[in-house]
């Protein structure tokens, strides 16, 4: 089964069933297969903090939801992250393509990456980082965990989880 | 008229529905106005009130308004696309065009010199979108209402505030409020 595959398997054994996405390279693939699922309603987002909005709205329309983004995000929404999804206590997991690691190619996205952890543990959130693929086994709990505290939480995904970064 | 006028007018409509209101003085106004646990105040974050309600109507039934701001419709003007390409005939926008961002003191915005809100809705792929005066913003959103269409209403005002206190309550508990509207 692919990476991609699992991953949404689980989303869905989650009863996450709205799902925005902005999209990565890294992420091509399981925003291909979040939107071939008829179980998940898809809305791609502009921007990432438009993307929380929404997915605060589905949460309290009575819809689990999910973002998928890249770290680059991570700077882009940290005013919605705190002032609407943590000050009224809504869960959100957040899969991240955690761009500049290991096996990148373009040298900006090294310059958000050092900055991605740093960011996540000033603002309180539970961060996960996906290295290996079996790592993703951690994956249904992870999203359990998220909606059982209320949180956003990020799951960080990096080049060698995803099997490389193009030809690089 | 300026906006609380606005809304004095049209709480008896928004009673009966889900409301999600604009971050500072709006939220403010309709709090004192009309306080319900339908409406969804948003203490911070400009510019999201149109993305989360185009959440909510996504899921699930009930008749949900937006009410945003011209300044705040404009920072966040990648909302019009998504809501006219993800179309919720539950959802409907009324966007308070004074021309100015009203909670920060009356600044002017583009709203007010050349730009057009409607204009940019209808080019985003917006179907139903509705410009009108201040004192048909009633009549338009009640007729919206019953359309049962997504709708987008622009209604023109004059800028000006009324002095008010903030909103005091729990974010927790506004939102715990709404949810459990939503479920009644």
């Amino acid at each position: 089964m692919s990476i991609s595959k699992k991953i949404v398997d689980d989303f869905v054994a989650a009863d996450i069933e709205f799902v925005t996405t902005v999209p990565c390279k890294q992420l091509a693939g399981v925003i291909d297969e979040v939107d071939a699922r008829p179980e998940i309603y898809h809305i791609p987002s502009n921007k990432e903090d438009e993307g929380m909005g929404l997915c605060a709205g589905a949460f309290m329309g009575g819809k689990r939801p999910a973002i998928i983004m890249q770290n680059t995000a991570i700077g882009v929404t940290i005013n919605t992250l705190v002032t609407l999804t943590q000050f009224y206590r809504m869960p959100l997991p957040m899969l991240i393509s955690y761009r500049g690691e290991l096996r990148e190619p373009v040298a900006c996205q090294v310059e958000m990456a050092v900055h991605t952890k740093a960011l996540l543990n000033q603002l309180n959130i539970p961060t996960y980082h996906f290295h290996k693929e079996s790592d993703a086994a951690e994956l249904p709990e992870i999203l359990k965990y998220t909606f059982m505290c209320n949180k956003p939480v990020a799951i960080l995904t990096d080049a060698s989880f995803w099997g490389g970064y193009g030809d690089q | 008229m300026i906006r609380s006028e606005i809304l004095r007018e049209i709480a008896p409509i928004l009673r009966d529905h889900l409301v999600i209101c604009n971050i500072g003085l709006p939220s403010q106004e309709l709090h004192m106005i009309d306080d319900q646990p339908t409406n969804f105040y948003m203490l911070g974050t400009m510019g999201l009130s149109s993305s989360i309600g185009l959440g909510v109507a996504l899921a699930q039934d009930k008749t949900v308004i937006s009410i945003d701001g011209d300044g705040s419709v404009l920072t966040n003007f990648g909302t019009l696309p998504t809501i006219a390409n993800n179309v919720a005939d539950n959802f409907i926008l009324l966007i308070v065009d004074n021309g100015s961002y009203g909670s920060t003191g009356d600044q002017p915005t583009y709203t007010g010199k050349k730009t057009s809100l409607a204009a940019v809705a209808k080019a985003c792929g917006c179907e139903n979108v509705i410009e009108c005066q201040d004192k048909d913003t009633g009549k338009v959103l009640q007729e919206a209402i019953d359309s049962k269409k997504m709708t987008i209403i622009v209604s023109k005002c004059d800028s000006g505030n009324i002095k008010l206190p903030v909103i005091t309550m729990d974010p927790v508990v506004i939102r715990d409020r709404f949810m459990k509207s939503v479920q009644a």
